[in-house]
């Protein structure tokens, strides 16, 4: 049995101490891309959480009872790629019939996330880390709300820096990269956090 | 075996069971689409403008397929869709009255400010600093975030207050929406006489006058010329017109001591005497204003003076 302590502080590292994004800088696209608004970053942020933590249930046994035994550590990320791509496609058919609603909360996100980063970084860093299956889970859910917490935090700083005065120069994308490494810095204050 | 051979065995196996099994499963998951919606979403504008209420062309299409939504919804594709959409689902479409924006502010007030605003010229930025730099805290602060707001080009910032263009408004509720002064409302357009009462101010008479030149100050003149019952209220000093009562008569900007209410654009001129209530809307304007009855003077004779002091400031509101 896993112990509970370890699983709390793996969730609790992924969320804040290794934020994906903004410690890990995985998924910084989406990241930039879906955060102009508090509701879009939300759903996005649902989504990710969502196919994290499946593609963490997925890609575990994949790689322990198929390539490590086979000595084939090395396809790794082809692998996880190829499992991920079609394990969304898949998620989408079976939501899109089984659970409409669902579906269009996540909309237009759910296909987004297969070329997220951040969900290939759980799936390799649980590989690399050597995590056992209930901990390989915990660290993909809660990468994701992780993941949503970052999205949701820098949607706000950019929905009030709508209003800001900004030199043309920087209007923007310039002016929201600026504002991402900011939070990124606040974020590091977290680094140093330490739980059991 | 080395690894070189069963690294590509491997991954062909799995993007073969991978694809067997997104195959089957686009088969099992297969979600039947209503041939009607398609239809209905081929011939919708496609301007995703959101006025039907639902999320854009898709969704409203959805909707009407499933019963949720009129077939009539679609502003922007008028009645002409309705009716197409009608024949695809089979319902006869009954004609509702086109509807359209109405900025519930002439600008009387417009010049009338408590302070210089500099900064950004968004409205809802202007709205923030103690609700804007106008006396009358329900003006129109023309900063123009209905003009951003609207995709067909169909309002404007004329002489600092927003105007509704009649012809290229299509009430998808976008600019009403955009309002941070919540000044934008939308109004059945009554083909024949539309008449108009723009003004939002529940302040009381006298802070009114001071604050505008032609805002409403209650003094329910309005609601005593008016023929037709309810179809002109007054509560908490300002003035409202139920589109659904109201015959478009014109009576009540005529009696208006601040020619506030406009019958299709213009302020109708104050009228001595009474004829027929009811009908007289069909003639011009001007011309019926020295027909004869003796019921309606005193109250002309109220209004005058009201007006006196006003007129100059009052001639650009008109149009």
């Amino acid at each position: 049995m896993e112990n509970i302590t370890s699983l709390l502080s793996i969730a609790l590292g992924a969320v804040l101490i290794n934020n994906f994004i903004l410690s890990q800088f995985l998924g910084i696209c989406p990241f930039m891309g879906v955060s102009k608004k508090i509701e879009t970053a939300l759903g996005m942020g649902m989504a990710v959480i969502f196919v994290m933590g499946v593609a963490s249930a997925v890609n575990w046994p994949i790689n322990n009872f198929i390539l490590v035994p086979n000595g084939l550590g090395f396809m790794q990320t082809v692998t996880f790629i190829l499992v991920i791509a079609s394990l969304v496609q898949f998620v989408e058919m079976f939501l899109q019939k089984a659970m409409p609603s669902l579906y269009e909360a996540l909309g237009v996100y759910l296909p987004l996330i297969t070329t997220n980063c951040a969900v290939l970084g759980v799936t390799l860093q649980n590989a690399q880390k050597g995590y056992n299956f209930g901990e390989a889970l915990t660290y993909g859910i809660f990468g994701g709300i992780g993941f949503l917490v970052a999205i949701v935090l820098f949607a706000s700083v950019r929905e009030r820096m709508e209003f800001a005065k900004s030199p043309k120069c920087f209007e923007g994308f310039p002016l929201a990269l600026v504002a991402a490494s900011l939070i990124a810095l606040a974020f590091m204050g977290f680094s140093g956090l330490k739980v059991w | 075996m080395s690894t070189t051979i069963l690294a590509p065995i491997v991954l062909t196996i799995l993007g073969i069971i991978f694809g067997i099994i997104l195959a089957v499963a686009s088969k099992v998951f297969a979600v039947e689409k209503d041939p009607r919606e398609e239809a209905i979403a081929e011939i919708l504008p496609g301007a995703n403008c959101g006025g039907c209420g639902y999320p854009g062309c898709g969704g409203y299409a959805n909707s009407v397929v499933k019963g949720i939504a009129p077939v009539n919804a679609c502003a922007p594709g008028g009645a002409e869709l309705a009716k197409k959409i009608g024949e695809i689902m089979g319902v006869e479409v009954e004609e509702g009255a086109r509807k359209i924006a109405q900025v519930m502010c002439t600008g009387g007030g417009h010049d009338k400010t408590r302070y210089d605003y500099v900064g950004l010229s968004s409205c809802l930025a202007v709205s923030r600093v103690s609700s804007g730099p106008l006396q009358c805290s329900y003006g129109c602060l023309g900063g123009g975030d209905c003009v951003d707001a609207c995709k067909f080009d169909a309002i404007h910032i004329v002489n600092g207050v927003a105007e509704v263009d009649k012809d290229q408004c299509v009430a998808c509720g976008a600019c009403v929406t955009a309002c941070p002064k919540n000044i934008i409302q939308m109004v059945p357009l009554n083909a024949k006489k539309y008449t108009e009462l723009r003004c939002s101010s529940h302040d009381k008479g006298p802070a009114t006058r001071q604050s505008c030149d032609n805002g409403c100050i209650g003094c329910k003149l309005c609601v005593k010329a008016c023929p037709k019952e309810g179809a002109i209220t007054v509560d908490n000093f300002l003035a409202k017109i139920n589109y659904e009562i109201c015959i478009g008569c014109g009576l009540c900007s005529r009696a208006c001591p601040r020619q506030l209410i406009t019958v299709d654009g213009k302020v109708l001129p104050p009228k001595p005497k009474k004829e027929e209530p009811k009908k007289e809307a069909p003639k011009a304007a001007p011309a019926e204003a020295p027909k004869a009855a003796p019921a309606e003077a005193p109250k002309a004779a109220e209004a005058a003076p009201a007006k006196e002091p006003a007129p100059a400031a009052e001639a650009p509101k008109a149009e």
